[in-house]
């Protein structure tokens, strides 16, 4: 078993038609083949132990994930965004390595013998001989395919490993071979060293589908790409598709997107507001929410197109209420809700999220495996499971806040927040309170030229909520401090109250 | 002749172009025939005169899931061929394919 074979299968299918685009670049399966397996000749070569990335997207990505596997090493991508100090401290942990970088990026790497440095371009025009006499790729499912550094809020980054067991357990369990339509194409804005950069190479290919690159983001390019090359499918993470809905709304104009079909979204909670907006501006597009985690080798559950459609129309609040779930599991796993001694709960029981299936790595290089004896990992996410198993989740089993022995999840307070008309964005954090232990605390950020008092905000929480609820501390900010993803730094937020006493405070 | 299947593991027909992934499969022994000759592990090479059986060739394509009646066994086709796939006697059938949206 390898993940080679998923490449194998496109070109073997469907040689001709067109993998990736990227600028100018267009590149067949068929070529997208042959240079992986080049570069696996290159790699062989090297007696790297290792092939690393350190690039935005282009090309290159697929045929370094692909060669990797041709080649029967690891493919580690690194984040290009880290400081200099921090990408040779990497570098240094995969060493002896096989490294493909381009421009500015090679500037940060500090030279060493036993790491190969090519650049880009070079990497993607090898001479045609080193793919001669390649061995046939190993199929030992238990050979390691990626290495994924988790951005780590203390320590140093932890390596997740993925096999090649893990990942093609969910491609043949959650893609069709060949289900892409000929003119079909995604635009994929994810970095490389997400794992959503790497599933989603990995779920293209087997779909046939064209991958459309762009090596950043933002509203302009991404819509003038989806419009250039009549792109049918999209991944977003929440905060591109709110900035794509704020552009448009900007605009006045519509989406004028006839060609898009499909928007998967996920890698972060998504405001109920912002997807209903992203609804009403794309009636004809079918939206499907992603749940899932670099060690559970991407999407364990999903709240498809009908189940939008379902939740949007109701009458009945517990359905609408499926709007903000991560809807159910994908079949190729299965999801149970524990509480904190590992007893399983209920429907509607909050608890921790627990996953098992083949897809499910859990394993970290040198810390070994995270799952329990019966083969369940935990994700650290809280959350429950609704009567037909829809799953809702409450936000990272660290940012609940424990309020006298209550929990109360930042998420729900939050989305009663940005419900008022004044407020662009919220998060919702425990601060220090002697009575309680931990209160809720929220910073919020203001729309321009608009108001909303303290007690105007507090109002609205406890109306909709509870009392409990309500934030005892509410700081206005410019801007809340996010992560290069658009994952809101509660940390940095928490701090913030820790160590100064609230602006305004009730 | 008999043989674990250890997913994972690759089958090519010795008869036809047919290749197969275990995706999953019970412990135990199988009989499994491509074009109505045993098919043979990742490297083996076809016995000679090995021929494909003209009752034998229902053909398989490229992508589908092969599966017994209980779907306990799930072979994916990772190269099509001319011979029809039997485990144990019986015809494997394709399995009906996934209805997930695209997510990724």
């Amino acid at each position: 078993m390898n993940i080679a074979t998923i490449l194998d299968m496109a070109a073997e299918a469907f040689g001709d038609r067109i993998a990736v685009v990227s600028g100018a670049t267009r590149m067949s399966y068929a070529e997208l083949r042959a240079a992986a397996q080049r570069a696996a000749g290159a790699i062989r070569a090297s007696k790297a132990a290792y092939v690393a990335l350190l690039d935005v997207n282009t090309p290159a990505a697929p045929v370094a994930i692909f060669a990797a596997a041709y080649a029967g090493v690891p493919y580690v991508p690194l984040n290009y965004r880290l400081t200099k100090a921090e990408i040779n401290e990497l570098v240094e942990r995969v060493a002896p390595a096989y490294l493909i970088t381009s421009g500015d990026y090679r500037a940060l790497l500090q030279p060493r013998a036993d790491v190969q440095v090519v650049d880009r371009a070079e990497f993607l025009n090898l001479p045609d001989s080193l793919a001669e006499g390649l061995p046939e790729p190993g199929d030992d499912p238990r050979a390691v395919a990626v290495q994924l550094f988790t951005s780590g809020t203390t320590g140093k980054p932890k390596a997740a490993i993925l096999r090649h067991e893990n990942l093609m357990s969910y491609i043949v369990g959650t893609v069709e071979f060949a289900a892409a339509e000929e003119d079909d194409a995604i635009v994929v804005t994810v970095p490389p060293y997400h794992i959503a950069g790497i599933s989603s190479a990995l779920s293209s290919t087997y779909a046939c589908r064209r991958m459309v690159q762009l090596d950043g983001f933002d509203a302009r390019t991404w819509l003038e790409a989806c419009r250039s090359e009549n792109v049918s499918n999209a991944f977003l993470v929440p905060t591109m598709l709110s900035r794509i809905v704020d552009h448009l709304s900007e605009e006045g104009k519509g989406a004028n997107l006839p060609a898009l079909r499909s928007i998967a979204y996920g890698g972060g909670k998504m405001p109920l507001s912002a997807i209903q907006r992203a609804m009403n501006l794309f009636p004809q597009v079918d939206f499907t929410n992603a749940y899932g985690l670099t060690e559970t080798s991407s999407t364990v559950a999903v709240l498809g197109p009908d189940d939008h459609r379902a939740a949007a129309a109701s009458e009945d609040p517990l359905v609408r209420k499926r709007l903000s779930s991560v809807g159910r599991p994908t079949g190729a796993v299965e999801i149970v809700i524990r509480d904190e001694d590992g007893k399983p709960l209920g429907a509607n029981q909050p608890g921790l999220v627990f996953v098992r299936g083949g897809q499910v790595s859990g394993e970290y290089l040198s810390l070994g495996s995270a799952l329990d004896a019966d083969g369940w990992f935990s994700t650290r996410d809280r959350g429950y499971l609704d009567d037909e198993g829809f799953l809702f989740l409450e936000g990272r089993a660290d940012d609940v806040i424990v309020r006298g022995g209550e929990n109360i999840s930042p998420g729900e307070i939050e989305d009663v927040l940005l419900s008022h008309p004044a407020v662009a964005d919220a998060a919702v954090v425990a601060v220090p309170d002697e009575q309680w232990g931990e209160g809720v605390g929220a910073a919020v950020v203001l729309k321009e030229n608009a108001r909303a008092s303290v007690a105007e905000l507090q109002e609205l929480v406890k109306q909709r909520l509870r009392s409990s609820r309500v934030p005892q501390a509410i700081v206005f900010r410019d801007a809340l401090p996010y992560n290069e993803l658009g994952k809101v730094l509660r940390r940095v937020i928490r701090q913030e109250f820790a160590e100064a006493k609230p602006a305004v405070s009730a | 002749m008999a043989v674990a299947l250890k997913a994972g593991a690759k089958l090519k027909s010795a008869v036809c172009d047919t290749q197969l992934m275990v995706v999953k499969a019970p412990a135990g022994e199988y009989d499994i025939r491509c074009g109505g000759v045993d098919m043979l592990a990742g490297t083996a090479t076809a016995p000679e005169g090995a021929q494909l059986d003209p009752a034998q060739a229902g053909g398989t394509l490229i992508g589908k899931r092969y599966v017994d009646a209980e779907e306990k066994v799930e072979l994916l086709c990772t190269k099509g061929g001319k011979g029809s796939v039997v485990l144990n006697g019986v015809a494997m059938e394709i399995k009906q394919a996934k209805q997930l949206p695209s997510s990724d």
